[in-house]
């Protein structure tokens, strides 16, 4: 028994004892459950399992005070309105809102914050990390960090653009659509069903394999892909709102279509549309993660994540971490736009009850 | 009976017809490139007597609309032509492979289904409390994390530092069944991660929303014990939701496994799929392609004809 192992149930159940003497009753069942796994653990695992669980606790309760600063830190920033909503935020929306905020400027800022080029080869293949390179090189000799960095702006930015591409498609025919309503509207939903019936990825690749990879290509195909599931939101969201009494007295004033859908539909349905943006953006990302990995997305010399992690596989057999990383921030971003979503679409519906 | 066999003879006929304009589709998409197959075989310093010559050996002087049709006809018998690269018959190329395919997506379905059903059911029962949030937030991170990153982690953990499990899923023929099992253990596990999570999700909001619905509350007023409101009164209505929640995560294990097998240098038919996009090797694509939406496809009408089956209000639309 090692004074780790003293100090760590000593912790576990201290906590618990307190939990329970202060009727924290989610708290105490959190650390007596996680004493219990841990003597299972402890006996399987050894040493470096309950290691490996503090570590892990520590880093969850380093996240836990991060967006809770964060939050605080946008409670004083932002306006009186906006600041009481930020305030119902959970700490998981606001380490959401922490990790889009961190990228955001990861991405805007690369070329400041990378110390090398994205295509710079600066050292030998694989070399280790040093002083120079926070993370070693890749197998061209790239600094790995740089690359990472850069990939923020490629990877993000194309799925961004795909999702914005695929939501102005989708969005718009389904407005288009719950307006216009008979035969256009049909067709639509038809056209929407078949499109929606063949596997994402695999469309992807009938397209990729068709007319090549390129940018240009794979927003089109992407956009091809997910339109339909913006459209069917939409016309369910639009078709709600076409049969209220405010859009019957502008049809009776006269106005066109295009009114219609700027100035009456699109208000009314922003909230479960920026929710859907969120969501689709996730879906994309991790589509155009996957062909990357494919070795069919971003083509090289371009940093992108999703191909680092093919490019530099063979690490992982030497038991090397590094390849992980990029795979590991298309997780994390991901989950954080899923956080955010999950309490937008509360909200949303929270305020829908009133 | 009458009208249930009419039902899901209705919806066979509608996955009958949407598979056919996906097949015209994957077929006409082809036919806006540039250039054709022939161009693409003989490369670009291919004389014009040389193309017209391999134009008519492949038979790419008819119209579209004719070697459409034959292509078709070749498709329902399993007949998909012949690969540009290898020059090998297609089918014979996909055949051994779906098997294998198939085989992985059923192990992990095996371990996948009861775990996040019965999970599912568990935390549904325990929503809001902190079970609950936890589990919320791990299937979160399984969803969201690309195949790959969960497949290099397993790898990285089970075979390169603990050496439990082989990193490659490779096969032969003589293998024992156990054999089989344990070489496709990890890409199995990676596809009941992501699986586990999504159905567990879907079970979780099944069962809560039913547990709102007012004849559980009246059951849970007139005394009935938890345990016999679950099993009694919620689980047969149930059945529809979590029928559906299986046959939607089927067809996602049958689509998603591409990565998986990449990863794992499984040869299923992903990896060919994958491996004939990159060399453009278009009747294979094609083949693949709509291999994977029929089976797409009629995991997704198991899905309606079940709820139909299990449900049925839904026998009678209004």
């Amino acid at each position: 028994m090692s004074i780790f192992v003293i100090g760590y149930y000593a912790f576990l159940l201290i906590g618990s004892c307190l939990a329970a003497y202060f009727n924290k009753r989610s708290v105490f069942l959190l650390l007596f459950s996680l004493t219990l796994v841990s003597f299972i653990l402890g006996i399987v695992g050894g040493t470096s399992a309950l290691k490996f669980v503090a570590i892990s606790a520590g880093v969850l309760a380093m996240a836990a005070m991060v967006s809770y600063a964060f939050r605080e830190f946008l409670i004083m920033m932002v306006s009186d309105n906006m600041a009481k909503e930020l305030r119902t935020a959970p700490l998981t929306a606001a380490f959401g809102m922490f990790v889009i905020f961190t990228y955001a400027i990861a991405g805007i800022f690369a070329p400041w914050i990378a110390p090398f080029g994205e295509a710079e080869v600066i050292s030998s293949a694989f070399a280790p990390a040093d002083q120079n390179m926070l993370l070693g090189a890749d197998q061209l000799g790239r600094d790995m960090f740089s690359r990472i960095i850069y990939g923020t702006r490629n990877s993000v930015g194309l799925s961004l653009s795909a999702t914005t591409a695929a939501f102005i498609l989708g969005a718009g025919a389904g407005m288009l659509a719950a307006t216009k309503g008979g035969w256009f509207d049909q067709f639509m939903g038809r056209f929407a069903d078949v499109i929606m019936s063949i596997p994402s990825l695999i469309f992807a690749l009938l397209m990729l394999s068709i007319f090549g990879s390129s940018m240009i290509v794979i927003i089109c195909a992407v956009a091809i892909i997910y339109a339909p599931r913006v459209y069917r939101l939409t016309r369910a969201v639009a078709g709600d709102v076409v049969v209220m009494d405010y859009i019957e007295a502008a049809k009776l004033r006269g106005e066109g279509t295009g009114y219609l859908i700027r100035k009456e539909i699109l208000p009314n349905s922003t909230a479960p549309l920026v929710a859907e943006y969120g969501l689709e953006f996730c879906f994309v990302f991790l589509l155009v993660a996957g062909l990357s990995f494919l070795g069919l997305g971003i083509q090289p010399p371009t940093a992108d994540w999703g191909s680092m992690v093919r490019e530099n596989a063979t690490l992982i057999s030497f038991g090397e971490l590094t390849p992980l990383i990029p795979a590991a921030a298309i997780a994390l971003l991901t989950v954080a736009v899923n956080f955010v979503v999950d309490w937008m679409l509360f909200r949303s519906s929270g305020l829908k009850e009133k | 009976m009458g009208d249930i066999l009419g039902l899901v003879g209705k919806r066979l006929g509608l996955g009958a017809i949407i598979l056919l304009i996906i097949s015209a589709i994957i077929f006409f998409m082809i036919e806006l490139l540039p250039g054709d197959v022939a161009q693409a075989v003989l490369g670009q310093g291919a004389t014009e007597e040389n193309l017209a010559a391999l134009r008519k050996e492949m038979g790419l002087d008819q119209p579209a609309i004719v070697r459409y049709l034959a292509w078709l006809k070749g498709a329902i018998v399993f007949d998909f032509g012949t690969s540009i690269v290898t020059g090998g018959s297609v089918a014979s190329a996909i055949g051994e492979r779906f098997a294998n395919t198939l085989f992985l997506a059923a192990y992990a379905a095996m371990i996948a289904i009861p775990i996040s059903i019965l999970l599912g059911v568990l935390v549904a029962l325990l929503r809001n409390s902190i079970f609950d949030r936890v589990a919320n937030v791990v299937t979160l991170s399984f969803i969201s994390s690309p195949e790959f990153f969960l497949g290099y982690i397993l790898i990285l953990y089970f075979s390169v530092k603990w050496g439990m499990f082989p990193a490659i899923a490779s096969l032969n023929d003589g293998m024992s069944f156990g054999d089989l099992l344990y070489r496709t253990f990890l890409p199995a596990l990676t596809m009941v991660l992501v699986v586990t999570a999504h159905m567990m999700r879907m079970t979780r909001a099944a069962i809560i929303n039913l547990l709102a619905s007012p004849y559980i509350e009246m059951a849970r007023l007139k005394g009935v014990p938890p345990w016999r409101v679950i099993v009694k009164h919620a689980l047969p209505n149930a059945w529809a939701p979590i029928i559906t929640v299986i046959a939607l995560n089927l067809a996602y294990l049958i689509t998603g496994v591409v990565l998986v097998e990449v990863v794992f240098v499984y040869p299923g038919i992903g990896q060919l799929l994958v491996d004939a996009v990159a060399k453009r090797d278009v009747p294979v694509v094609n083949a693949c392609c709509l291999i994977f939406a029929a089976t797409f496809i009629l995991l997704n009408l198991a899905a309606d004809v079940g709820a139909i089956l299990t449900n049925p209000r839904l026998r009678h639309p209004k």
